[in-house]
């Protein structure tokens, strides 16, 4: 792995894979199984990434039986007969001293443990096929033997001694001073299995390991992986298959899994280990990926006792809280181990085996694909796609799909596939689960209630209110409409105050921290919509050893919102019925007379006092800062709780008891979430309550009583932590407790390593003493000598709406002002004036860029800089819909844009055709960016096809990590015709990409994109976070053409106030960041690196291209620059200067004009030409990344901002000379290899001609986004009109790869005879697709999986008849295209807005959730669908009108001529008793739109 | 905050006048008093802007979005407490002040800005309905005293502060009466004297000490009143009148108006008044200046019964409209008719008065103008120009002289040595308000020449923040931060 260097922190690598296995049911060995396995990576190499060197893949490896005959033959030693032994393959260091030590010390071990070490094997390998990268990490492979103790020894025990000896050696190596000690690496060591792996490609890996091609070398079963990792610094021991498992996907839950395991093994405690248990430890090894990593936990398991089926129960369970299906006995099972275990949660589909079973599970979410086919001959395969491996289709038994939080089990002893239910059943039955948990498992709300202390000695509310830093603000805008609403505030335009550590402002600790988010490598979740695999419930308590399953575990006491009232701790104080609780309360005050001693002392104390009260039995402990006062101040509560956390772990104690919080601190979302996130279990906001109260008293409050509007704010409060966890993929609080989540900005590391170990801080900042200082400011002001009389109690705030004498912000009356001024009357002047009071502004401590000055001057004549009608060229504004802001205010930004040579962005709301085409005046109105966001709204081929660039949407600055929303009443007419939507239906952006769960998934959709218009760039916009650097080299390796950093500051229609101050980091630090780790990895000249959020003034592109950027974004300021004042009420439709609204009236008063947004564009270009010509740059190519002409300004000193470094920011990336720091070359996309060529040249007589013409080709899952560059050839000539119904007809024979007739548009007709994979019709644009059965196959259709996952994304018209069964998320977002299947998985229908849906088979849980318009069909046979619908926001009705019954008998008579479905012949012979059968899904929202609309239909007659 | 969507629903309405003819009967002030449901209306228009420009554009700093949510929902009381943490003396700004505010509002880009001085006057005067504006004497006493020359609002604001703070307060005011100009100068049509006198019952109540008729530099030495106190803040206003040294100026009838006024207010409070009477009663009456004080002296004009009241000022007629170089947010230079214009005066702009003409006995019987165009230069101060010919003779028998003020009287300056510039304001910047001699403050014109009533306040208590800080070394009184918008 690469060193730390400058931002880039190794720690934050990402991977996603490929993976699958084959295995013969009767247990037949065979050499092919090796051949076929290996197959499968080969059709998957799209799922993988390559290096710089084009050869040196992110890792390969397959896992097979021993081959026990082989090995016998080709020892020299004597081996036992099969199963007596152990062998594995050794990686080891290149250096043959180091080496023989490494050895001696394995052999040692091996003896201590009192087993035989058979002998060694050099295992041939071919040195010339690994990449050069690849070839400077490749270890010695060697393989071990080793025998039994005795022959008696058993199995588990051999085992068991077997992993001691194996740990042990590696603590030992790693611990070593050895220079190579990193090659040493145990792959396997079993009786059963061996895997082969590497720093290969898939097809490499034969090559590499000659064994593998050897005929004698059989198997029954074959486990294989490829890796496609974020980084380019993959290392060959992280190269999948583990000893037990491999896994397609992220889990992102490790963080918190690796903490809660480290504190687990001081409970550890084993008879069969005895003292040994202790030498085993860490059972994590530090620096391995998230799959090595949850394999050692999965083996520590397993040495428990516990099957490999039940370990991947515990650790990867179902959604089982909210399901009510599931059965009591499993429930019992998931809740029991709830208080075991956390889940290990992610978009992850992990195949396993231990040689004896191989199976595979699915997270709860069902983010993955894995389809698995059952031959007739007797195996099963089973992977990320189908079509991987060829089969007969007359030799296919039945396809299936993994479901999710289900578990897919292939028994090898007897030779059977174990259904989910039956496995899981005998697993749960093994216990009395659920007798454990009534007698021992405590519910908060159980507790009766029955004295509530008074605090009489407490200070005055008013008084602290201001210790504890509260703002009038605070309690308007933060706390009223939680209690009021039980709703999170949510404001608008993005955030201009400068970050805690460059304010001048005491801030509170919580503002040092910044949310992690998920982006590219795994997917932000959708809580509202997708409730149901979410929970906030946490149980408190002591835990117990995980040796030991016995009722003691779950004595606990559960709590189901975790954030509390008074009376509710009150309770926990007080219970007293059982003698296993044991609550201790301990005072977080300190000496304010003492100052930072006096809290650091206070720290130790807490500390002290925890470790005491555990050791006198104490399971709770309540931090609390009640009865501070003039002597006493509160300790920030994140520190205390944090340093208790983190402190009790080191002692080993922490998991002994859980820590709740009392404290009148936390306010808002973020807090809570940081509270929960460094280790709490409950919190209860005592002075929240009583501002509360106070505000019911005021009538600032009403219509609820006092308890209501408690519960209400911690209502809200609890949805947003679901939403922060979500944010960042997580669904569980369970998981997410203690996972630090978050990076500080602005905190020395002394600090964080003592206080919040394991929080990535960069650029350093305050420590103790200025925490310190904060906290005696605000008391001080608290306590002050001196009443003033008429000063106002509190401080008035200013962080969300500017006031004087609050925060303050970059945009302000007169900065706004002058750049009116300035661009409205064409004066440079002014905007000199705008921009310097921006600059210095900036300087004054409000950004990091602010605290650069220029240096190293190299002056040249300004008239030798390049021209400022060049520099625009690299200008664009910022993504705002259509929708977000009006008509006027878009066109005028596009206008404006195209004049100057630069580029707007459509935003996410599509483009109204006529907008494509330039007017009379020679003014073009088209955005020359189209981005396709996770609504996908108005994305068609047409759209595309009108695009210079089209950018992926991964996250926006203001609200990373989720998604918005259009209420109906602001759809009008116009916007819903730009949407391809029904007008006043509203419309959902969810938080990920329904199609989008990983990288090679972004990959997937670069494809598709690029498929659907070869000429535009493809651009990724992602947003500023740790770790952002290495997601930019995995997106570079995606073959992105451009990538975006934004900046967290960015702008926004609507956002959480949480999300627009706490999520995301200023850009200076994600473009440096994805500058280094591009140069570093050799990527950057592939890729455009862009930069965007609160670009205002030349300076400020200046320094964006010196930290690396080559391309500049501004969306606020050509906004201000066009009337916007700053009113931040966009998401209320109120602007009043026509901006942000929709309303007609409003929009009138517009009266910005494309000359203000050129004057603007061109006032920065001609300021940054300034600059470059002092610094001596000719051109902006020559400036990128020059971070030697930036320095930090000596002159700024104020007591936070002095401990700040830049250095991480300004450190230059070692390389070659010639290496280039900004893009030189394009990406190599394969668009070529498309077999869509082929057919265009056949079907010219169609496309050119309009003459029906229908043709045959083969195709395999290797041929993805088929139809997209058909399509894209159809729409440049016939525009959105396409080609006239059926004019192509194209008959495909095989398995579809993804995306098939993804945006393929009318005119074409796509058949499939076989299956497809996942994205069938993605963007359909009114083709028809049919996906049909093969006819020589004897399989049941309605039985069978026939296409994959998220099926119809965002398509706006078309058909699709499917002959089979479709997996999760179908028509996820359809909002035009009618479809017929036989069968969908779980979320169907999600957030669909337009659009028919039949469904004639079975329907998965959670159906319709965020369906705001179109119809539903199901045919509901077996009368299940009603327990699996949402039923928020649906009607259920019978299908009785006509117009209905007509429509419906329709669609199924064209699926029937369409596929010769037997169900739906069957339907349609029966008609009459067929239709009852029938429920109508019709959304409230679209009956309402459809009335209305009907209303005014009616009115303009 | 506010309600959202108010401004699209409520127009903008303020206190109508009393008819003319009633009103100019007498010298009471002759707002109508609106419906409670009306101002809260207004208060709903209140857009509660991301950036409250409004609240840049006052000088106090008035956190005018949050009193305005607070009318709407009807919490006078918090509203009261809002108003009073920025603004010492709201009835004076509500009733006098011309509102750079709501030039400054939002929503006056591009329909009628909120009422916000009505709604300011409808607060300050409920809340002293209701018996909330209480005296609230400070807790602790410092040792420190201090001393505060001038009684106007700046004088006033800022002894209120340092008072607060703890300071013993001693106000001197050459008048007989405490309030400047606020009593002098302002006739009582625009704000009856008695709400002066409530305000310094208040004043008083919390201690502060009032010593009128006392002249410094004269009665007492401004060194020793120097020695005397740990500091002297210096609140003497610009007094220094503008002449018009022209052929008849010193004829019978050519009076500066601030004597007219004067007398005029001292004699509605049944005071005496040095020198002869002044009375506009059955002549022609023309007032010269278009500002304020012109405005003050037609509506007395009109009380006293003049026979004609005509307006000159030298400036061309502005539109009624901002002019495009003075863009919103920013204070324009905009056709201001005043409730007193409305009164019957005929206004004239560009015009130049050349001569006084007298009769024999020294009266002023008329006066000669001539009419004048402004030359705009590019960078340059625009030149006057008389045009040729337009010399036009109009009999009057009394012109008030209402053209502004020069700068501050020089006594106190002399005696302490203090640096002035050379337009007579006293040398201190407003990072601390300090004058060259240490201890000894200055605020308001006298430091920032003529001004608003409002930019006096506003001085009177930044410099407080400093005096106090002075004195103790740190300070809780209030600032109002950053943002003032600059005039352009």
């Amino acid at each position: 792995m690469m060193k730390r260097q400058g931002l880039y922190l190794p720690e934050f690598e990402h991977d996603n894979c490929g993976a699958g296995f084959i295995c013969s049911l009767k247990g037949k060995k065979s050499n092919d199984i090796i051949h076929k396995a290996l197959e499968i990576l080969d059709k998957l190499e799209h799922r993988g990434a390559v290096s710089a060197d084009g050869k040196t893949g992110d890792g390969a490896g397959i896992l097979i039986d021993i081959p026990h005959q082989f090995f016998l033959d080709e020892c020299d030693f004597e081996i036992p007969k099969a199963g007596d032994y152990a062998v594995g393959n050794v990686f080891f260091p290149k250096k043959e001293n180091q080496r023989d030590y490494c050895i001696s010390v394995f052999e040692e071990n091996i003896k201590k443990q009192g087993l035989q070490l058979l002998g060694w094997r050099n295992v041939p390998v071919n040195k010339a096929i690994p990449g050069r990268i690849a070839g400077e990490t490749e270890p010695f492979v060697k393989q071990i033997f080793v025998g039994k103790e005795n022959e008696d020894q058993k199995d588990f025990d051999f085992n068991l001694k077997l992993y001691i000896a194996r740990k042990v050696t590696e603590h030992t190596l790693i611990n070593s001073k050895l220079s190579e000690s990193k090659f040493f690496y145990v792959p396997s060591l079993s009786t059963k299995i061996i895997i082969f792996k590497g720093l290969l490609m898939p097809n490499d890996i034969k090559l590499y390991f000659k064994d593998l091609m050897d005929a004698r070398v059989v198997t029954r079963l074959a486990l294989v992986h490829q890796r496609f990792s974020t980084n380019t610094f993959p290392t060959w021991d992280l190269a999948q298959p583990f000893r037990y498992m491999c896994h397609n996907g992220e889990i992102n839950t490790l963080r918190g899994n690796v903490m809660r395991m480290r504190s687990r093994e001081g409970l550890l405690k084993s008879k069969l280990f005895g003292e040994e248990i202790k030498n085993i430890l860490p059972i994590i090894l530090p620096g391995k990926s998230d799959s090595a990593t949850m394999d050692m936990v999965v083996e520590l398991l397993l040495m428990t006792g516990r099957s490999l089926p039940e370990v991947m129960m515990m650790l990867v369970p179902e959604a089982w809280e909210k399901n009510k299906e599931m059965s009591e006995a499993k429930r019992a099972f998931y809740e029991y181990n709830s208080c075991v275990m956390e889940p290990w949660d992610g978009p992850a589909s992990i195949p396993f085996t231990d040689g004896s079973y191989i199976g595979a599970v699915l997270d709860r979410n069902g983010l993955r694909p894995s389809r698995y086919s059952v031959t007739k001959d007797g195996y099963v395969i089973m992977s990320s796609e189908t079509g991987v491996v060829e089969l007969a289709p007359e030799n296919i038994e039945y396809h299936g799909r993994l479901e999710p939080g289900k578990m897919f089990l292939v028994d090898m002893e007897a030779g059977r596939i174990v259904n989910d239910e039956e496995i899981k059943e005998k697993i749960a039955k093994k216990y009395t689960y659920k007798k454990w948990l009534d007698t021992n498992l405590v519910h908060l709300k159980n507790i009766p209630y029955n004295d509530c202390p008074l605090f009489l000695n407490e200070a005055s509310l008013e008084k602290r209110k201001a210790v504890f830093g509260y703002t009038l603000e605070d309690i308007n805008t933060i706390i009223l409409p939680m209690g009021q609403h039980a709703k999170e505030p949510i404001g608008s335009m993005g955030s201009d105050t400068p970050i805690a550590v460059l304010s001048e402002r005491p801030q509170l600790l919580y503002n040092y921290f910044k949310q992690l988010f998920a982006q590219v490598t795994n997917p932000p979740l959708d809580g509202i919509r997708e409730e149901l695999i979410t929970d906030i419930s946490l149980t408190l308590g002591s835990d117990y050893n995980i040796f030991d399953i016995t009722e003691l575990s779950c004595r606990k006491l559960k709590i189901q919102n975790p954030v509390i009232s008074k009376e509710d701790l009150d309770k926990i104080k007080n219970y007293d019925a059982s003698p296993d609780y044991k609550v201790v309360s301990i005072p977080i005050l300190y000496n304010i007379a003492r100052g930072h001693n006096g809290l650091e002392e206070a720290l130790e104390n807490n500390l002290r006092e925890a470790e005491k009260a555990i050791d006198k039995g104490a399971n709770i402990i309540i931090l609390s800062d009640r009865d501070s006062d003039k002597d006493k101040a509160p300790i920030p509560a994140l520190l205390a709780c944090s340093f208790v956390n983190s402190g009790l772990q080191r002692l080993g104690k922490r998991s002994k008891l859980s820590i709740i919080i009392e404290s009148a601190e936390p306010r808002e979302v973020h807090h809570f979430a940081l509270l929960f996130g460094f280790g709490a279990s409950a919190i209860n906001p005592y002075l929240v309550n009583e501002i509360i109260a106070e505000q019911i008293e005021e009538h600032d409050i009403t219509e609820y009583t006092f308890d209501e509007a408690i519960k209400n704010y911690n209502k809200a409060i609890g949805k947003g932590i679901l939403k922060v966890m979500n944010k960042i993929g997580i669904s569980t609080l369970n998981s997410y407790r203690g996972s630090q989540l978050f990076e500080c900005i602005g905190i020395n590391t002394k600090v964080v390593d003592k206080y919040f170990p394991n929080t990535p801080t960069r650029i350093q900042g305050i420590g103790l003493y200025e925490i310190e200082k904060e906290v005696s400011k605000r008391h001080k002001r608290a306590y002050q000598d001196q009443h003033i009389a008429a000063n106002l109690d509190l401080e008035i705030g200013g962080e969300y709406r500017w006031r004087r004498d609050g925060e303050k912000h970059m945009f302000n009356p007169l900065s706004i002002a002058k750049l009116q001024k300035s661009v409205r009357n064409n004066e440079p002047d002014t905007y000199k004036e705008f921009a310097k009071m921006v600059n210095e502004q900036s300087k004054n401590l409000m950004t990091i860029r602010g605290l650069f000055e220029f240096s190293n001057y190299d002056p040249i004549p300004i008239e030798e800089v390049e021209p400022w009608t060049e520099i625009v060229k690299r200008f664009k504004t910022g993504a705002m819909s259509y929708g977000s802001i009006s008509k006027e205010a878009h066109e005028n930004l596009a206008i404006a844009m195209n004049r100057i040579g630069g580029k707007s962005n459509s935003g996410e709301g599509g483009e109204d055709a006529d907008r494509f085409y330039k007017n009379q005046t020679g003014d073009w109105r088209n955005s020359a960016i189209k981005q396709v966001a996770s609504g996908r709204f108005g994305v068609t081929s047409d759209y595309l096809t009108n695009a210079q660039e089209i950018q992926i949407k991964m996250a926006q600055g203001a609200k990373p990590g989720e998604g918005g929303q259009l209420p109906g009443p602001k759809v009008n007419p116009a916007i819903a015709k730009t949407r391809n939507s029904t007008p006043y239906v509203g419309l959902i952006s969810p938080p990920p990409h329904h199609d989008i769960y990983s990288i090679e998934d972004l990959s997937q959709l670069i494809y598709d994109l690029k498929s659907a218009n070869r000429k535009a760039r493809i651009n990724v916009k992602l947003v500023s976070e740790v770790g952002v650097g290495t997601v930019a080299a995995g997106v570079s390796k995606a073959k992105a053409d451009v990538i975006l950093i934004s900046g967290f500051d960015g702008g926004t229609g609507a956002s959480p106030l949480t999300s627009l101050k706490h999520a995301g980091l200023p850009w200076e630090l994600g473009i440096a960041e994805a500058q280094q780790t591009l140069v570093l990895n050799d990527l950057r000249n592939r890729i455009v690196l862009e930069c965007d959020g609160q670009l205002k003034t030349g300076r400020d592109v200046a320094i964006a291209c010196l930290l690396g950027a080559e391309e500049f974004g501004f969306a606020t300021a050509p906004l201000v620059a066009s009337g916007c004042i700053m009113m931040r009420v966009c998401h209320l439709n109120t602007c009043p200067v026509g901006i942000a609204t929709q309303n007609p009236e409003l929009r009138k008063k517009f009266k910005g004009k494309p000359e203000h947004v050129v004057n603007y564009m061109y006032f920065v270009a001609e300021e940054l030409r300034e600059i470059m010509a002092q610094l001596g740059f000719r051109s902006v190519k020559e400036m990128v990344g020059q971070v030697q002409k930036l320095d930090r300004n000596a002159a700024i000193d104020h007591y936070k901002s002095a401990g700040i470094d830049l250095t991480p920011i300004l450190h230059q990336i070692d390389v070659p000379k010639n290496t280039k720091l900004y893009n030189t070359q394009k990406q190599q996309h394969h668009i070529d290899d498309s077999i869509e060529f082929e057919i265009i040249e056949k079907a010219h007589p169609a496309l050119f001609r309009k003459e029906k013409i229908s043709l045959d080709f083969p195709i395999h899952n290797t041929d993805r986004a088929v139809g997209a560059i058909i399509s894209n050839e159809i729409s440049k000539i016939y525009g959105a009109e396409g080609l006239p119904e059926n004019t192509l007809k194209l008959n495909f024979t095989g398995s579809a790869g993804q995306s098939f007739g993804a945006f393929a548009t009318k005119g074409l007709t796509m058949v499939v005879n076989g299956n497809t994979n996942d994205y069938l019709g993605k963007g359909l644009s009114g083709a028809k697709l049919i996906i049909k059965v093969p006819d020589k196959s004897t399989l049941q259709p309605e039985n069978n999986i026939i296409t994959g996952n998220v099926t119809l994304y965002g398509a706006t018209s078309g058909e699709a008849y499917i002959n089979g069964k479709a997996g999760e998320r179908f028509c996820v977002r359809n909002s035009g295209a009618h479809a017929v299947v036989e069968g969908i998985g779980d979320h169907g229908c999600e957030y669909m807005t337009g659009g028919v849906a039949v469904i004639l088979g079975e329907v998965g849980r959670n159906f319709g959730a965020g369906m705001s318009g179109g119809i539903a069909y199901i045919f509901d046979e077996k009368k299940t669908f009603e327990k699996r619908c949402n039923m928020e926001a649906l009607n259920l009705l019978a299908v009785e009108e006509d117009n209905d019954i007509k429509e419906l008998r329709e669609l199924i008579e064209n699926h029937y001529n369409a596929t010769l479905s037997p169900l739906a012949q069957r339907i349609l012979e029966n008609w009459e008793d067929s239709l009852p059968k029938f429920i109508k899904i019709f959304p409230e929202e679209y009956k309402q739109a459809l009335i209305r609309l009907e209303r005014e239909k009616l009115e303009t007659i | 905050m506010g309600k959202i969507t108010g401004f699209l629903e409520f127009d903008r309405k303020v206190e109508k006048y009393a008819p003319v003819d009633e009103r100019i009967q007498n010298y009471k002030e002759f707002t109508l008093p609106m419906k409670e449901k009306e101002l809260k209306n207004q208060g709903a228009r209140c857009m509660d802007c991301g950036i409250p420009f409004c609240h840049s554009g006052c000088p106090l700093g008035n956190l005018i979005p949050d009193f305005n949510d607070s009318v709407y929902r009807g919490k006078w009381e918090k509203a009261a407490e809002i108003l009073h943490a920025t603004n010492n003396f709201p009835e004076f700004t509500g009733r006098l002040c011309p509102a750079p505010c709501e030039e400054a509002c939002v929503l006056g880009i591009n329909e009628d800005p909120v009422s916000i001085e009505n709604i300011e006057k409808n607060i300050v005067e409920t809340a002293f309905q209701k018996g909330w504006v209480v005296a609230n004497p400070p807790e602790f006493r410092t040792d420190k005293k201090v001393a505060v020359v001038g009684s106007g609002p700046a004088g006033l604001a800022a002894a209120q502060q340092l008072n607060r703070a703890g300071h013993s307060v001693t106000v001197f005011e050459r008048d007989e009466k405490p309030g400047g100009l606020l009593r002098y100068g302002i006739p009582d049509f625009k704000m009856e004297k008695h709400v002066i006198d409530r305000r310094l019952e208040i004043l008083k109540e919390e201690g502060i000490e009032f010593q009128c008729g006392v002249h410094i530099g004269i009665d007492i030495k401004a060194e020793e009143l120097n020695n005397d106190y740990d500091a002297v803040v210096l609140c003497g206003g610009a007094t220094v009148r503008r002449n018009l040294p022209i052929k008849g100026a010193d004829l019978k009838g050519v009076v500066q108006a601030m004597d007219f006024l004067g007398q005029n207010n001292r004699r509605v409070d049944g005071l005496k008044y040095p020198g002869e009477e002044i009375k506009a009663t059955d002549k022609n009456v023309i007032v010269i200046g278009g500002g304020d004080t012109g405005s003050d002296c037609i509506g007395t004009s009109f009380r006293q019964g003049a026979t004609s009241v005509s307006n000159f000022e030298i400036m061309g007629k502005a539109t009624a409209e901002r002019p495009e170089d003075q863009p919103w947010p920013f204070w324009p230079m905009r056709l201001r008719t005043s409730s007193s214009h409305k009164e019957g005066a005929e206004r004239f702009f560009s015009i130049s008065t050349k001569e006084f003409i007298g009769d024999k006995n020294g009266n002023l019987k008329g006066l000669i103008t001539v009419n004048v165009e402004w030359e705009k230069i590019p960078g340059q101060r625009p030149v006057l120009k008389e045009i040729k010919g337009t010399e036009k003779e109009w009999p009057c028998e009394l012109v008030l002289l209402a053209m502004g003020f020069t700068g501050s009287e020089m006594t106190i300056a002399e005696q302490l040595g203090l640096e002035a510039d050379p337009r007579t304001n006293i040398k201190a910047s407003v990072k601390d308000y300090k004058t060259n001699v240490p201890g000894v403050f200055v605020a308001g014109d006298q430091r920032r020449g003529q001004s608003l009533i409002v930019w006096a306040i506003s001085e009177g208590r930044q410099a407080a923040y400093h005096v106090d800080t002075y004195l103790m070394g740190s300070s809780y009184l209030p600032l109002k931060g950053e943002g003032d918008l600059p005039r352009i």
